[in-house]
This record gives structure tokens, C-alpha cells and sequence, in this order.
């Protein structure tokens, strides 16, 4: 942000005087694309950037409406003829799908209330104190960045069966944590430290302890922040598939993406099933992502790279 | 947490004035706290993520197994050794790097693409943006089902499509050959990857001060002149970081091949961590995966420390 500003001084004087003796209003607003009649092809091409973006979620929708006698024909279909819902019946009745959906949600929100927690704590400290090493400390949590999720499920898991965490969900919890960490702490130091000293000053000379001036002050003014932490960290948990393939192992711990490997047998596929158990796999993620969309646009731009 | 507030707060009783009896304690708190509300993540850290990364470089140096009973005899760098006279680590590496240079540049010339589109007004660009971002938060799971029954042998919209281009039918196998199988795996990830580089574009663009663009069309730069002077060296720093972390990304690509192509046919679609996934649990072969894994950690540290590097020497040029 401070950056920003700067350049924002910087250019001052450039800036300033086109707007100052109100020159007519030239036909285009200050824009990227100047040229108002790039308006139309831009519109086309954001159409087209959309449809291919959205055209296989559709596509799944519509094969977990079909039954099994155009899901494998030789002629794809696009639109079901004969809509039904015997997959999704079938997908939450195997395979104990409603305990795996059970399992991802308390998976994916205790990662979430964990990490939020800690990597809010953590972040204050590096936003809001000096003590020596800070750096050091801090780049300590950002190395990990370059070493995420698969790389590390060999030790991971040793340590795991050390601990006799494996096949549980908290130890699930702790590891997604601990990989959700860097990134959220490096996102929400720079939030933390917009937030004016004068207001946590104030705070303090009204008896606020530390905490309270993380939970009544900061974290408040970070919302955007937090919401994109939690959204990404619900949505890592929430679709994680390899540590959970290696570390859980009883069909009653399963999560979600496991349950959804299940229905790919060894010589054939239930593809109706797994079509309706991806719907009602991506429905959470989508609606969460709806729900934070609102903070998401200043959470990547403040927080994210300044 | 609410007990330490109060406590806190109970040690400063808002009617002494603010470091009457308490300084000493005061100092005591400062110093102490940052370390306080840093401990448990760094514990947790430490735990899971620092000490792996040790474990990991201690095993590859052993003959390790998984059974508590058996010996677990010091090779030395034997397992390193092996890395370089593997075949499957040839083939694996190659189409990581390969994986890397397709994938990495078409996501962020796409992603900045769709940025430029939706940066300025446009009807219906909340919308757009939306769904553009969509692919990013599915599962990798997920689409690669989705993706995998798109480009499938029998009934697969992808040979429908070009067999209606063809004018006749069109029977590709595409997961069950080494480069369309490969291609495939390229389609899922651009297309899951292109609406995290655009958001990150996004951002950067809305950065970028208005006005100094709007001068430069004023003194009659071109369109293409203000994006090369203007409009880039302003997303500088989005450029690195994405490039940064988009290469680390593609370093670690693994679910969507484990689930399309599961590596296959004959292992000339693995990549780096599918092979060093399965010498680990399908042939119990832990310290020579943990080579591999350790030996990859290092490429891509140094790798994107390069990176970061070289982007600098650009600015400062």
C-alpha cells in the first residue's frame, strides 16, 4: 500500500494537471484499453474466458443427471433426455458417503479455525512487534512455501505413525495446518500492518492487553484478509487428496476425495455415482468461495504481493 | 484466549495511570509476548513441517524400511547415486520440465489475458470474474475425473468433437498414450490454473495509476507502447511472485496425473513426485523416494531463488 501511495506522490504532478481545468470529458474514461471499440470484442472474449471456465462443471452436472445408458454410450450427451437422481441416491447410500462428507467438514473447518488462530497470533507478533530474528523467523515460515503438500508425505508420515496420529482426523487437521501456515501468516502480516499504530495506541491506553487488541481491533479491520485465509485453507482441507489417501486408511475416516477414488474400481467405474459424488463434493467449495467473493478482490491485492 | 485477555487487562487496572506500578512487568510482557503469540505456529511448524524436512534428508541416507524389526543400514549417497543411472527418473524429470515450461508461461499469458479484459468497466464483469475463478476453487480430484471422462476412449466429448471436425469417427485413446496423455494432463492444469494468475493480475492492474496511463495516450503512445512501458513495469513485482510460485507449482504436479494417467502407459507419463509416490508406498523403497523428494526441494529452492534474482537484474536494468 505504501508503495502505492508513493508512486501515487510521485506521478502528482503528471496526474494533476489534466484533471485540474477540467478539459472536456475526452469520449473514453481513463481506462487500460482506451478504445471504446475494443468494448465489444473485449465483452465476446471475457464470454468465451467465462464459458470454457464454467463448461465442465456444467458438463458434470449434467452427467450426474443421466443414467448409466448415456453416461457410457458412444455419443456423448450433452443435455440429459431422461433426467434422474438414482446416482446421487446411489453415491450417498455406498460407500458410507454421508460419514465421508461428515469427515471432510470436520477436516476442512478445523483447519480452518487452526489455522485462522494461529497464523493470526503469529502474524501480529511479526506485524505489530520488534524482537530479534524477526526476519529470520519469518523467512524461516516462508521457505516452506517452496516445499508444499506431496513432497514432504514420506517424513509426514513416518511421523505421523510415530505420534499415532494415523488414520485420524485431527492428525489431518495438524498437518493441513502446518502446511497452510506460511501462506497465511506472509498474507496477513501485511494487513496486520496497514492498520495505523495511532488506533492500537489508543486501544492500549483504554487497558487493552495484547489479545484484545488483536481480537477487538486488528482482526476486524483485516476481515478481507481473514476471509481469504479461510476460504483457501477450507478449500485446501476441504479437497486435499494425497495425505489423506496415505494416511487414512479405515473407511470410517475417509474424506471426501478418498470416497470419490472409490468409486473408480479396478476394472470398471461407477461413473454415475462419482458424477453426483463430485457435485455434492464442489458444492461446498463453491458456495464458500461465493461467500467470500465479496472481500476476495482487496484480501489478493492489500495482503497478497505490495 | 479470553483468560489471558483478562488477565492481561487485570494487571493494568484502567484507574493507575498507564506504567505507574506494573513497568517492570510491562517490559517483562513485552519482550516475552511476540515469542508467546508465535509459539504455537511455529511449534506446529516445527513439528510438521522443519523437522520433515530434516527426517526426510536423514532417511535418504539409509537403507531405511518400513518394519520396526528389520535393520536399517547407512548407504551413503548410494541412493543419490541412483537417481542419476534411473531410466524412470529420465523420463519422470522430462516431463516435469516439460509439464513446467508449457503449463507455466500459457497460464500467465492467459491469466493476464483475461485480467486485461476485466480490469476496466464492462457489463456483466463481476459475473465474468466469477467464473473465471471458478476452476480454481474445485478439486483437483474432481476435474480430473471430469477430465478424465472428456477425453475418454468410447463416448468421450473430446473425439465426438473431433470426429464432428473430421467429418468421420475419431478413436483416440488419450490417457492411454504417453503425449496425449501428457497433453491431457497440460489441458486440466492451464484450465484449473489460468484463474489464480488472473486474480493475482487482477489485483496488480487495479494498481496500476490511472492517470499516468491516460497521459501517455494523451502524448499519443500506441496501445502496445503503454503496456510495454507503463502498464508491465507497474505488475513487476505479480509477475515474479507469479511466475515464482507457478513454477514451484508445476514442480509439484501430482494429483491430476496420479488420477488421469496414474503415470501410465509404462510409466511415460509420471512425473517427478508420482514416481518418488510410488517407489515409496507401492515398492516400500522410502529412503530412495526421499532422495528423490530431498534432491527436488533443493532444485526448487535454488530454482526460485534464480528466479527471483534474475527478475530483479531485469528491473534494475
Amino acid at each position: 500500500m505504501s508503495a502505492l501511495t508513493f508512486k501515487d506522490a510521485r506521478n502528482a504532478p503528471m496526474s494533476r494537471s489534466p484533471r485540474g481545468p477540467r478539459r472536456p470529458q475526452p469520449s473514453v474514461q481513463p481506462g487500460l484499453f482506451g478504445i471504446r471499440s475494443w468494448k465489444k470484442s473485449r465483452l465476446v472474449l471475457a464470454g468465451v474466458f467465462g464459458a470454457v471456465s464454467v463448461f465442465p462443471l456444467l458438463y458434470l452436472i449434467s452427467l450426474s443427471f443421466q443414467p448409466t445408458s448415456d453416461i457410457q454410450t458412444s455419443n456423448p450427451v450433452l443435455i440429459p433426455t431422461h433426467p434422474t437422481f438414482l446416482n446421487y441416491v446411489l453415491a450417498w447410500s455406498e460407500n458410507s458417503f454421508g460419514q465421508y462428507f461428515l469427515n471432510s467438514l470436520v477436516v476442512a473447518l478445523g483447519t480452518v479455525v487452526l489455522t485462522v488462530t494461529l497464523s493470526s497470533l503469529a502474524a501480529f507478533a511479526f506485524a505489530r512487534y520488534k524482537f530479534p530474528l524477526k526476519e529470520v523467523f519469518f523467512y524461516v515460515f516462508l521457505a516452506a512455501l517452496a516445499v508444499p503438500s506431496v513432497e514432504l508425505i514420506i517424513p509426514q508420515y513416518l511421523l505421523v505413525l510415530k505420534l499415532h496420529l494415523t488414520d485420524s482426523l485431527p492428525g489431518l487437521i495438524l498437518i493441513y495446518t502446518s502446511e497452510n501456515l506460511p501462506f497465511a501468516i506472509f498474507l496477513l502480516r501485511g494487513f496486520f500492518e496497514a492498520v495505523p499504530k495511532e488506533l492500537e495506541e489508543s486501544f492500549r491506553l483504554d487497558g487493552a492487553g495484547s489479545i484484545r487488541v488483536l481480537t477487538r481491533l486488528i482482526a476486524p479491520l483485516s476481515a478481507p484478509a481473514l476471509a481469504v485465509v479461510a476460504m483457501f485453507t477450507f478449500n485446501f482441507a476441504w479437497e486435499e487428496f494425497v495425505i489423506a489417501l496415505t494416511l487414512i486408511n479405515s473407511s470410517a475416516h475417509r474424506t471426501l476425495p478418498i470416497g470419490l477414488n472409490f468409486f473408480i474400481g479396478e476394472h470398471t467405474t461407477q461413473w454415475g455415482p462419482l458424477f453426483a459424488g463430485s457435485v455434492i463434493a464442489t458444492v461446498p467449495s463453491v458456495i464458500v468461495y461465493f461467500i467470500s467473493q465479496r472481500w476476495f478482490q482487496r484480501g489478493v491485492s492489500l495482503g497478497g504481493i505490495r | 484466549m479470553d483468560s489471558k485477555d483478562s488477565t492481561l487487562v487485570e494487571q493494568r487496572p484502567a484507574v493507575l495511570p498507564p506504567g505507574a506500578v506494573s513497568r517492570r512487568r510491562n517490559r517483562f510482557t513485552r519482550i516475552a509476548t511476540p515469542y508467546l503469540l508465535l509459539m504455537p505456529a511455529a511449534f506446529l511448524y516445527a513439528v510438521f513441517i522443519v523437522y520433515p524436512i530434516f527426517r526426510q534428508f536423514d532417511i535418504s541416507f539409509f537403507n531405511w524400511h518400513i518394519f520396526p524389526d528389520v535393520a536399517n543400514p547407512f548407504v551413503g549417497w548410494s541412493n543419490y547415486i541412483r537417481i542419476f543411472h534411473d531410466p524412470a527418473i529420465r523420463t519422470a524429470s522430462e516431463n516435469t520440465v516439460l509439464f513446467l515450461v508449457i503449463t507455466v508461461p500459457i497460464q500467465m499469458v492467459l491469466g493476464l489475458f483475461a485480467a486485461a479484459l476485466l480490469t476496466d468497466r464492462l457489463p456483466g464483469r463481476g459475473l465474468w470474474r466469477a467464473l473465471i475463478f471458478i476452476p480454481v476453487v474445485t478439486s483437483w480430484v474432481v476435474v480430473s475425473y471430469v477430465f478424465a471422462y472428456i477425453f475418454g476412449f468410447q463416448g468421450g466429448l473430446a473425439n465426438a468433437v473431433i470426429s464432428l471436425f473430421a467429418g468421420h469417427t475419431v478413436r483416440i485413446d488419450w490417457l492411454a498414450q504417453t503425449w496425449t496423455g501428457n497433453a491431457v494432463i497440460w489441458i486440466v492444469s492451464i484450465w484449473k490454473g489460468v484463474g489464480w494468475s488472473f486474480i493475482m493480475f487482477l489485483a496488480a492492474l487495479d494498481g496500476v495509476p490511472r492517470d499516468l496511463v491516460e497521459s501517455a495516450r494523451v502524448d499519443g503512445a500506441s496501445e502496445p507502447r503503454i503496456w510495454r512501458h507503463v502498464v508491465i513495469p507497474n505488475i513487476r513485482p505479480t509477475i515474479t511472485f507469479v511466475t515464482v510460485l507457478l513454477v514451484i507449482g508445476a514442480s509439484q504436479v501430482f494429483t491430476q496425473v496420479f488420477i488421469t494417467t496414474g503415470g501410465g502407459p509404462f510409466g511415460s507419463t509420471s512425473v517427478l513426485l508420482t514416481y518418488a509416490y510410488q517407489q515409496a508406498f507401492s515398492f516400500f523403497n522410502f529412503s530412495y523416494a526421499a532422495a528423490i523428494a530431498s534432491l527436488m526441494a533443493i532444485v526448487v529452492l535454488g530454482l526460485s531463488i534464480l528466479q527471483i534474482r534474475l527478475m530483479r537484474r531485469n528491473v534494475d536494468q
